[in-house]
C-alpha cells in the first residue's frame, strides 16, 4: 500500500515537471512573446514592432535571460507561492486565485452533493432489475441529459426559469454579495450534464453485482430481495462509483468554464478564459498548473480509494 | 425453382453494404462536402456543382444504415437524427433559402411576416433568418467535428498500436506523455492550444487531437495488447513481416469493433467542444453562420423571454446532433453484446 502511494506520488511529481515545462516552453516562442509586446506596449501589428523596442521590451520584462534561468526561477517562484503579477488585472496572481478557487470550490460542492445522491440511486435501481421498465427508462433518461451540452442546457434553464417563469436570476455575477438563488442555474446546468454518466456507471457495476453467484446463494437462501440489495449488493457496486466520482473533479474543471462564462459568476473557469483572452499569460499559466494539479492528486486519491475499498487488491 | 431463386445471390441493397462500396459512398457524402466547407471560397463557379455528388450518397448511407440497424430502434432514431443534419449540411445550398448573412429585419418572432418575408424560425439581433443560419451553421459544426475526430483517431490508433504491439522502451515513452497530457482538464487544455496557436478551425483539430488521440492511444493499446498473442499475429512474424505491415495489416482491422462505438460517443464530444469554444470565442469566426457563434452573439443581445427563440434554436439543434451521436453508439454496444 504504502509502496503504491509512493509510486503514485513520484509520478506525479514527473508529471507536473514536465507539464510545467511544456507550458512555459509554448508560452515562450518568438511569436508568441512578440505579440505580447505589441499589446503591452500599445502597438498594432506585429510588423510593426521594430526590434529595438522589443529587445527593450525583453529586458524590461527579464525575459532576455537564457529560457533554463527562466524556467528554473518561475518553478522557484511558484514553490514558494509565488505565481507572478496579473498584467490584465493589475494583481498578484496568488490572491487572485485563490478568491476564485474559493468561488469555484463552493460551485463545485453543491454540484457534487446533489449529484453524488441523484445518481447513486438512479443507477442503482436501474442495474437491480437489469432490462426491466424502470432500468430502460432510467438508462434512456440519463443517456438522453449527458447528450445536452452544458451550454445547450444553461440556456434551457435561464430561458425556461429566468426569462419565462421569473423566479430566477439571469446572471450569477454575485454583485450584491453572495446569494442562494444566483446559483440554482449555474449548479443544476452541471448536475444535469453529468449526473447521467456517473448513473450509467452505476448501473453497470450494480448489474454486474446483481449477476454474481453470491447474490443468487442470498436470494435462494430466502433472504428478503430488499436486505440482499442494501445489505449484500451495494457495499460491492459502489466501488466502482467512488472512483468515477472522485474522477469527475477533472471533468468539472473544465465543465465550470462555460458555465461560468454564460453566468458570469466568478470563478476559476471565468478567469481562466479571460486571461486567454487577453492574453494574460502569467494567469493562464497558474490557472493550468492548479488545473493539472487538481486533476493529478484527484486521480491518486481516486487509485487508492479503490485500493483501499476493493479487499481483493488491498490483500493481495 | 426455388433453390435457383435463393441462388440469386444478394439484392442490390446487400450488395451495396459490403466495406467497399460504403467506403466509395462515405467518400462521395464526405469529400465535396469538406472541400465545399474548408475551401468553398476558392472554388469560384464550381461552388454550387460540387455537393450534387454527395445528396444521394447520404440519402443511400442513410438507407444501408437503417437496414443495418433495424434491430434497436435507439440506433435508427439516433442514426435519423445524425442524418437528418448530413443531409441538411449537403443540400444546404440548394434549398429556397435566404443568404444566412445578409441583414433583412432585425428581431423578427418566429412565424411572422416582416418586409414581405416569412420567417419561420424569426430573425437574430442583426435581422439574419435563423432558419437557414442554422441549416447552413450544421455544415461548419458537422465537417470540423468530424475531421477533428478523424485527425485524433489516426494519430491515436497509430501510436496505440506502436506502443501495444512494439511494448518497452516505445511504450514507455508514449505512454507518459499519454498520461501527461490526459492530466489537463481537457477545456484547459483547449483553451491552452487555442490560445498559443489563434482561433481558428484547422487550429481547432490540432487542440482536439491533442485532448482526444491519448485516450485513444490507451483504448488501442489496450486492445493490441490483447490480439498481439494471436496465432495469425504469430504466423505472420514468422512469415518475417516487418512491424508496421503487421500493425496495420494484421492488427488494425480486429480493433475496428469496440472502436467504432468509441469514435459515435467521441463525435459527440467533438462536436460540443466545437460548439462551446466558439461560444467562449476561441473556435470558428464570424461572419459564416455556425451553431455556437449563433449562441455567442445572442447571449448579449437576446436576454429577454421575448427573443429567447434565439438561444433556443442553435441549442436544440446542437443537443438533437449530440442525441443522435449518442443514440447511435448506445445501439451499437447493444448491438454487439447480443451478438
Amino acid at each position: 500500500m504504502l509502496k503504491l502511494i509512493l509510486r503514485r506520488l513520484a509520478q506525479m511529481v514527473l508529471i507536473m515537471a514536465v507539464s510545467s515545462l511544456l507550458l512555459f516552453a509554448i508560452f515562450d516562442t518568438p511569436e508568441f512573446k512578440k505579440r505580447l509586446a505589441v499589446q503591452e506596449l500599445g502597438g498594432f501589428a506585429v510588423s510593426a514592432l521594430t526590434e529595438d523596442s522589443y529587445q527593450s521590451w525583453l529586458a524590461k520584462r527579464g525575459l532576455d535571460v537564457p529560457f533554463h534561468e527562466r524556467y528554473v526561477n518561475w518553478v522557484g517562484n511558484i514553490l514558494t507561492g509565488d505565481f507572478g503579477f496579473s498584467f490584465e488585472k493589475n494583481r498578484p496572481v496568488g490572491p487572485l486565485l485563490a478568491d476564485r478557487l474559493v468561488n469555484t470550490g463552493i460551485l463545485a460542492f453543491f454540484v457534487f452533493a446533489l449529484m453524488i445522491p441523484l445518481s447513486l440511486v438512479l443507477g442503482v435501481l436501474a442495474g437491480m432489475k437489469e432490462g426491466s421498465v424502470q432500468d430502460r427508462t432510467i438508462s434512456f433518461v440519463s443517456v438522453f441529459t449527458t447528450s445536452i451540452p452544458e451550454i445547450a442546457s444553461a440556456i434551457l434553464l435561464t430561458v425556461i426559469f429566468a426569462l419565462g417563469l421569473g423566479w430566477l436570476p439571469v446572471k450569477s455575477a454575485m454583485i450584491g454579495g453572495f446569494s442562494f438563488r444566483e446559483l440554482v442555474l449555474p449548479v443544476l446546468t452541471l448536475v444535469i450534464y453529468d449526473f447521467g454518466y456517473v448513473a450509467r456507471m452505476t448501473r453497470a457495476s450494480m448489474a454486474e453485482v446483481m449477476t454474481s453467484q453470491y447474490i443468487r446463494t442470498a436470494i435462494l437462501k430466502g433472504i428478503p430481495y430488499r436486505r440482499v440489495v442494501m445489505k449484500h449488493a451495494l457495499r460491492n457496486a459502489l466501488i466502482a462509483p467512488f472512483t468515477l466520482i472522485v474522477l469527475q473533479l477533472n471533468w468539472l474543471l473544465s465543465g465550470v468554464v462555460v458555465v461560468e462564462v454564460f453566468f458570469e459568476y466568478d470563478g476559476f473557469g471565468k478567469l481562466l478564459l479571460e486571461a486567454a483572452l487577453f492574453p494574460d499569460v502569467e494567469v493562464v499559466q497558474a490557472c493550468t498548473l492548479v488545473a493539472v494539479a487538481v486533476a493529478v492528486v484527484s486521480q491518486i486519491i481516486s487509485d487508492i480509494g479503490y485500493t483501499f475499498l476493493n479487499p481483493r487488491i488491498r490483500f493481495a | 425453382m426455388a433453390v435457383t431463386e435463393l441462388d440469386a445471390g444478394p439484392s442490390f441493397l446487400d450488395r451495396l453494404s459490403r466495406p467497399k462500396p460504403l467506403i466509395v459512398l462515405a467518400v462521395l457524402m464526405w469529400i465535396p462536402l469538406t472541400v465545399y466547407v474548408m475551401f468553398g471560397d476558392r472554388l469560384d463557379g464550381y461552388a454550387d456543382t460540387v455537393l450534387l455528388p454527395a445528396i444521394p450518397a447520404t440519402l443511400v448511407l442513410y438507407i444501408l444504415g437503417v437496414r443495418a440497424f433495424r434491430e434497436s430502434w435507439v440506433a435508427v432514431l439516433g442514426l435519423s437524427l445524425v442524418f437528418f443534419w448530413l443531409l441538411m449540411a449537403v443540400t444546404a445550398p440548394y434549398l429556397p433559402l435566404m443568404d444566412p448573412n445578409k441583414p433583412i429585419a432585425p428581431f423578427t418572432t418566429p412565424f411572422s411576416e416582416k418586409r414581405d418575408v416569412f420567417f419561420w424560425l424569426g430573425t437574430d439581433f442583426k435581422g439574419r433568418d435563423m432558419l437557414s443560419r442554422v441549416i447552413w451553421g450544421c455544415q461548419r459544426v458537422i465537417v470540423w467535428g468530424v475531421s477533428a475526430t478523424m485527425v485524433a483517431y489516426v494519430v491515436g490508433a497509430l501510436f496505440g498500436l506502436v506502443s501495444g504491439y512494439l511494448s518497452g522502451w516505445w511504450d514507455e515513452i508514449i505512454s507518459f506523455f499519454a498520461n501527461v497530457l490526459l492530466s489537463f482538464p481537457v477545456m484547459v487544455l483547449f483553451i491552452v492550444i487555442l490560445n498559443y496557436l489563434g482561433p481558428s478551425g484547422f487550429n481547432i483539430v490540432v487542440a482536439v487531437t491533442f485532448a482526444s488521440a491519448p485516450a485513444i492511444m490507451r483504448i488501442v493499446r489496450g486492445l493490441a495488447l490483447d490480439i498481439k498473442t494471436r496465432d495469425y499475429v504469430f504466423a505472420a512474424q514468422t512469415r518475417g513481416e516487418h512491424p508496421l505491415y503487421i500493425m496495420i495489416v494484421e492488427l488494425l482491422p480486429n480493433v475496428r469493433g469496440p472502436i467504432i462505438v468509441d469514435a459515435c460517443l467521441r463525435l459527440g464530444y467533438t462536436t460540443v467542444a466545437i460548439t462551446t469554444l466558439t461560444f467562449l470565442g476561441l473556435g470558428l469566426q464570424p461572419p459564416d453562420p455556425d451553431w455556437g457563434l449563433m449562441i455567442r452573439e445572442s447571449a448579449k443581445t437576446a436576454m429577454l423571454w421575448k427573443f429567447s427563440y434565439m438561444l433556443l434554436v442553435p441549442a436544440l439543434a446542437v443537443s438533437s446532433l449530440i442525441l443522435g451521436f449518442n443514440l447511435m453508439a448506445d445501439g451499437l454496444r447493444e448491438m454487439s453484446l447480443r451478438d
